[in-house]
């Protein structure tokens, strides 16, 4: 963790912004950044205080003090005396009773008012591995249901009312493939859970995993009575150490409690889990290849047809679902069809979790209806980008998705509109990329990432890949030609319509998709060796400015290869040769006179 | 880490194959056993596979065929200290790049290879899931560092060197 | 604990579970939640928790509970705790540092009066 010695909390309300917040705060960030006391000083932006008549108001910690109506003036002030000099600002210091002052009541955060939480119902709400918790809130009630109240085709019927849809990133309905595996023949029938969430910048599944592991398995258990399996999987990823030993422990206590094992709630009907850990391979996440690497092999897709429901598991009949999908069956059992497509709009019902990433204020996990715009997602409950940085793109479904522009995010969220701009929804992971993202780099990022981990099977996506990610390694080195570019695109699409599974079919989806809304970018690497976002090392240098650099030697005595030189009180250079572009210099001129230039 | 060579080889091995017995029965086991065999041994050198395949009764060839396809397996020794760089798309969004540059040039190694006093080794990992943390770095298996700068890595590698 | 069987059984335990999670007859005064996740944990909410229940133990406070939880979705805030005090409602807490920890001990548990500047949400989630 950063070694930081002071937070310093700045009033965000109504009141306080309206009377200067904003410019208060951008002036005490500038000053910490004159005195480089960026990193151990963290400025928080809180709620409203309650204060409002002394806004902008601003309290450091741990001290506690209080000051009160600050102007941009006194901002910089109380960085060189109170946080570099340790001396109380006396004339600003507010003197009154604090515990009063802080318990007025507080806005509420669009961030919590504007969630409906379903698959996320427990999490920060119980404690992970308290059994009667889960109960408290209604745990294990739909697996009574299931057992004793209703039948199997009952539950097929709520979850086609309901219109749930995998939420792992294929988005097949949910009732179609319990139906399929139900009605598939066979004495063995399997359930697994996919818990390999994959794509970067996905974390849902981590959380209910660690949050609520007991929705998992009474999902699971309802799935099995429903389809007529004796056994299941969760396939977990080894990097989450935290939610195996969560979902260890909730195995253990519902088979104490009579809810997997032998004659579940006291009826002949018997079930158990077991988990098995992957071994860090993204194409496990595609149904066969999962299937394969529980079976113990190695993790590579099958030709389908036959599907899983037919022919999965040990060539068993196997349901295959993924942690979010599972995490929506008990409450969608307990509460009806109808309630959970009350959510969401046509074709797309019900909520979805979606990770917040990047650069955005309010990382974290949201469960919003289907349907919200991209725009209430990121600015409102997201509370919008960091920095006074203005948004490029939004990246969803990680390595099978793209970027959605700025121009289009007014759109509502749905599965067909996010095909129709050339992206999914996946499995709900969105990073928002400022100024400073070069798509085309995000493109070769996500290429790099294909590249090392296709899994060999079929030409197109293990050699076409890597001749994509040649090509676009010229173009960011500044070699690329506009020949190159049409290739890229060619390519692209002819790996897209001749891979073997879903993760060949749609790996170049992130150029194809950046080249389509930031065509602009990839001509100007091509064309002019330029690099908008100054990301791309080749076609970007770092200069000092003569002008403004007054020979303080800081770039020089920080930067890791001695690219610097230049005497005390004279102007430095940088040797574009030895300069790796790390930025550190840049980092610690007080002056303004190193820049980043393209080219 | 050949049999000969190695001291506790034989409690070690011991251990493993207390696991394997208590596993043999179920199908499909062999991805657990390399696990619990690398938790054991820290890597999987060849002796070791040779060992799993006998006990197991899998031809070599797939032991290895396994091996080889997942990241998670190494047939290296690794460091003491494992940093394992987050390269999931939220932490390259936030530099992520750049810690792994600074590490490289403090340790002065390349990556997967253990520093020349065996005390760390650089891997770049696929998305801990703690992106609203990024840029992540995960030391071992339990030790979460969220938002780091460049210039922190130096303090953060000290205090490991500090604990020899 | 015996297998449950019965639709009554199901139904003892949740209404046991809910004054513990209600904070309502529970027989404790209160309880600190501390988010556990793997961001938590990144932010570290190890730590806070370690210097809660140091905290509590150094003050003899022996009717409030400490529990972890999962996270609750606004990673940008972790660590963050939720005080909940018996017949009031919970308070969340944000950048709960081990620092800031002995804040919300001293003035919201020993003292009554909630810490205003580091409140996320008021309420139940």
């Amino acid at each position: 963790m950063p070694a930081v010695e002071n937070t310093v909390l700045i009033c965000a309300g109504g009141a306080c912004i309206s009377a200067g917040e904003k410019s208060v705060k951008g002036v005490f960030e500038e000053t910490l950044r004159k005195y480089s006391l960026e990193n151990v000083v963290r400025v928080v932006e809180t709620g409203c205080m309650g204060a409002c008549d002394l806004g902008p108001i601003l309290v450091i910690y741990p001290e506690g003090v209080f000051y009160q109506k600050i102007t941009p003036e006194n901002a910089s002030r109380i960085v060189e005396e109170h946080i570099l000099k340790g001396r109380v600002v006396e004339d600003l210091l507010y003197v009154g009773d604090m515990g009063d002052l802080r318990e007025r009541p507080q806005e509420e955060l669009p961030f919590f008012t504007e969630q409906v939480r379903i698959a996320t119902r427990n999490l920060g709400v119980i404690d992970p591995l308290s059994i009667d918790e889960y109960i408290a809130r209604d745990g294990y009630f739909a697996l009574h249901k299931v057992l004793f109240e209703i039948g199997t085709d009952d539950v097929i019927e709520i979850l086609k009312k309901s219109e749930l849809k995998g939420r792992g990133g294929a988005g097949f309905p949910t009732w179609m493939k319990w139906d399929f595996t139900k009605k598939a023949e066979g004495e063995t029938k399997y359930v697994i859970c996919n818990a390999d969430e994959g794509d970067p910048g996905a974390f849902m599944d981590r959380a209910v995993l660690e949050g609520d592991p007991h929705s998992i398995v009474e999902a699971m258990t309802i799935a099995a009575r429903v389809i007529g399996a004796q056994k299941g999987f969760v396939y977990v990823r080894a990097e989450y150490p935290l939610a195996i030993e969560r979902l260890t422990h909730a195995m253990k206590m519902a088979r104490e409690y009579g809810f997997l094992g032998e004659n579940i709630l006291g009826t002949d009907f018997s079930f158990d889990l077991e988990i098995r850990i992957g071994a860090g391979a993204f194409v496990c996440g595609e149904e066969t290849a999962l299937i394969n690497s529980i079976e113990g092999k190695r993790g590579i897709p099958r030709v389908k047809p036959p599907f899983p429901a037919n022919r999965g598991l040990w060539q068993k009949p196997t349901l295959l679902s993924n942690v979010e999908t599972y995490a929506n069956i008990p409450p969608i059992i307990t509460n009806g069809g109808e309630w959970f497509s009350k959510f969401g709009v046509e074709g797309s019902r019900g909520t979805k979790v979606f990770a917040l990433a990047g650069n955005v204020k309010n990382t974290g996990l949201v469960e919003v209806p289907m349907g919200i715009t991209l725009r209430k997602l990121i600015f409102e409950i997201g509370g919008g980008v960091p920095g006074g940085k203005k948004l490029k793109a939004i990246q969803t479904g990680g390595p099978s998705g793209g970027c959605i522009p700025l121009e289009l995010i007014d759109t509502p969220i749905t599965y067909d509109n996010m095909k129709k701009l050339g992206t999914i929804i996946g499995s709900g992971g969105m990073i928002v990329m400022d100024e400073d993202s070069c798509m085309v780099d995000v493109a070769k990022y996500f290429l790099e990432f294909t590249v090392e981990e296709s899994c060999g099977q079929c030409t197109p996506c293990r050699d076409g890949t890597r001749r994509m990610l040649e090509i676009l390694e010229r173009i960011t080195s500044g070699e690329g030609t506009m020949e190159d570019l049409h290739l890229l695109k060619d390519l692209g699409e002819n790996i897209m319509a001749t891979s073997l599974c879903g993760l060949g079919q749609t790996a170049p989806q992130p150029v194809i998709s950046t080249m389509r809304y930031f065509w602009d970018e990839y001509e100007a690497h091509v064309k002019e060796g330029r690099c908008f976002a100054k990301k791309c090392k080749s076609l970007t240098r770092v200069v000092i400015s003569k002008e403004k650099c007054v020979g303080c030697t800081a770039c020089s005595r920080v930067c890791p290869v001695e690219a610097i030189s230049g005497s005390v009180r004279t102007p430095h250079e940088i040797d574009p040769e030895i300069c790796t572009r790390c930025g550190s210099c840049l980092a610690v001129c007080r002056f303004g006179a190193i820049s980043k230039v393209s080219p | 880490m050949s049999l000969v060579n190695c001291p506790d080889c034989q409690r070690l091995y011991k251990e493993l194959d207390e696991y394997i017995d208590s596993v043999k029965g179920n199908t499909g086991v062999l991805i657990n056993v390399l696990h619990k065999a690398q938790e054991i041994f820290g890597y999987l050198s060849e002796e070791l596979q040779q060992h799993v395949s006998e006990k197991l009764d899998i031809p070599l060839s797939q032991v290895y065929g396994v091996v080889t396809f997942y990241n998670f397996f190494s047939m290296k020794p690794k460091g003491k200290n494992q940093i394992k760089v987050c390269l999931g798309t939220a932490c390259y969004v936030k530099g992520a790049d750049k810690i792994l540059e600074r590490l490289r040039d403090e340790l002065n190694v390349e990556m997967n290879e253990p520093t020349s006093d065996g005390l760390f080794s650089i891997h770049a990992v696929r998305c801990l899931g703690a992106c609203s943390m990024a840029p992540v770095v995960l030391i071992g298996e339990d030790d979460y560092y969220g938002r780091v700068s460049p210039d922190e890595v130096s303090k953060i590698l000290d205090k490991y060197r500090r604990a020899e | 604990m015996a297998k449950i069987k019965s639709l009554e059984e199901l139904m003892k335990i949740k209404e046991n579970a809910m004054k513990g999670l209600k904070m309502r007859d529970s027989g404790k005064r209160g309880k600190v939640i501390v988010a556990m996740g793997t961001c938590g944990i990144a932010a570290g909410a190890k730590d806070t928790l370690r210097a809660i229940v140091d905290l509590l133990e150094e003050k003899g406070i022996d009717d409030v509970s400490v529990v972890q939880s999962g996270c609750f979705g606004l990673c940008d805030v972790e660590p963050t705790i939720e005080v909940h005090l018996e017949g009031s409602d919970p308070i969340i807490y944000g950048h709960v540092t081990p620092a800031q920890a002995k804040r919300v001990v001293e003035q919201h548990i020993v003292g009554g009066k909630v810490v205003g500047d580091l409140i996320v949400k008021r309420g139940e989630l």
